[in-house]
């Protein structure tokens, strides 16, 4: 399918640019530490990882 | 990922505005400040608590407090964006100058109230993923929504949502609740209304031209002097009480007798004010019991910590 080039869409500045770039870091590096936390805290828990006390 | 917003229903301009957030102002919108007081009483619950979490399930629960706290300061944001906008202390926050989009505000929120308060309950324990979750709602929906625009005892009551932290850390700990956490959570909700109330004397406009029913606004600077006088001598005894009740030492006596005392003589000077035009002309005595008012209780905390510190390294 040919790209229809008399339809701009959107076109962000270079600024726009950079903070999405910035948002889309920052995300990757807070899932990241997620993985991390959540394998430090299987290995603590152990098997029941999910048996908590009320 | 771009975030898109449309103008909604009822305008002709169909340019859809793109999010010009930063990363910073995500940060902005959890309320940073009041975050660290929010994880510094919970974790003085979690250490004078009996019993032992392992550190990392302890820096977890930390970390679902500040986060479930910062979610309940984004959610304020996001509604208070049409008063925050009218004030001069506020307007410079992220959803009133613009570079945070309503929507985008809400759906971080609550994605992030959801968050932490299930990664709370499924790695800790469900008795502090209910009082997390109480307090995200008490502070969004009982402060925020119906209290704040309704009633000049809205920082009375709504206070109680940031004097719940030490109890989370309690019960995240012990997996439930005890008179110790009970009375951090009275120093803190009596301590509330001076801390506020101190803060709107000197900001009265603001709240003035907001249409926020504080204190000052509704019932005069007087009575709001009175009043904080009248909570501080609740609060200087109430200060000392985890020494009465035995979890505080001698260290902890002194320096609550001490902020206590250094408290009522602040709240003193701003009752003795005088006059409205008194206040107007010279905020110091009402900046200086809002400044200390929060090391006053930054130091009752830290007491408390230092002991059981200094208690747990030496056996």
């Amino acid at each position: 399918m040919q790209p229809d080039h008399d339809h701009e869409g959107l076109v962000l500045t270079e600024e726009q640019r950079r903070r999405r770039r910035n948002r889309s870091i920052a995300l990757a590096l807070v899932l990241a530490a997620l993985v991390v936390l959540f394998y430090a805290i299987t290995l603590v828990k152990g098997p029941g990882v999910l048996q908590r006390p009320i | 990922m771009s975030l898109v917003e449309g103008q909604g229903l009822g305008t002709t301009d169909v340019t859809p505005r793109l999010s010009t957030a930063d990363v910073g102002d995500f940060f902005a919108l959890m309320k940073p400040r009041v975050m660290s007081l929010v994880v510094f009483t919970a974790l003085v619950g979690m250490v004078i608590a009996p019993g032992h979490l392992h550190w990392v399930l302890s820096l977890t629960a930390l970390l679902c407090i500040a986060v479930g706290a910062g979610a309940a300061g984004a959610l304020n944001m996001w509604y208070d964006a049409d008063i925050d906008v009218k004030m001069r202390r506020t307007a410079k926050r992220p959803i009133p100058a613009g570079r945070v989009m309503p929507g985008e505000a809400l759906a971080y929120g609550i994605t992030l109230s959801v968050f932490a308060v299930t990664c709370l309950g499924l790695f800790v324990n469900v008795a502090a993923a209910a009082l997390l979750a109480f307090t995200i709602f008490f502070y969004v929906v009982i402060y925020s929504m119906l209290l704040k625009r309704a009633t000049p005892q809205n920082i009375v009551i709504g206070g109680a949502a940031g004097a719940l932290p030490p109890m989370i850390g309690w019960a995240a700990v012990t997996g439930g609740l005890s008179i110790e956490p009970i009375i951090l959570f009275l120093i803190i909700f009596i301590w509330t209304p001076p801390h506020f109330w101190a803060l709107a004397l000197y900001h009265t406009g603001d709240y003035e031209r907001a249409g926020v029913p504080m204190l000052p606004v509704v019932s005069g600077d007087r009575e709001t002097r009175r009043q904080i006088m009248l909570y501080t001598v609740l609060l200087a005894p109430l200060g000392m009480a985890p020494w009465l009740f035995g979890f505080g030492g001698i260290f902890y006596a002194g320096v609550s007798s001490i902020g206590g005392a250094m408290m009522l003589w602040l709240a003193f000077r701003v009752w003795r004010q005088g006059s409205a035009a008194d206040v107007k002309e010279n905020a110091k005595p009402s900046k200086q019991l809002f400044g200390f008012s929060i090391l006053y209780l930054f130091l009752l905390f830290a007491a408390l910590l230092a002991e059981h510190a200094v208690a747990a390294l030496t056996g």
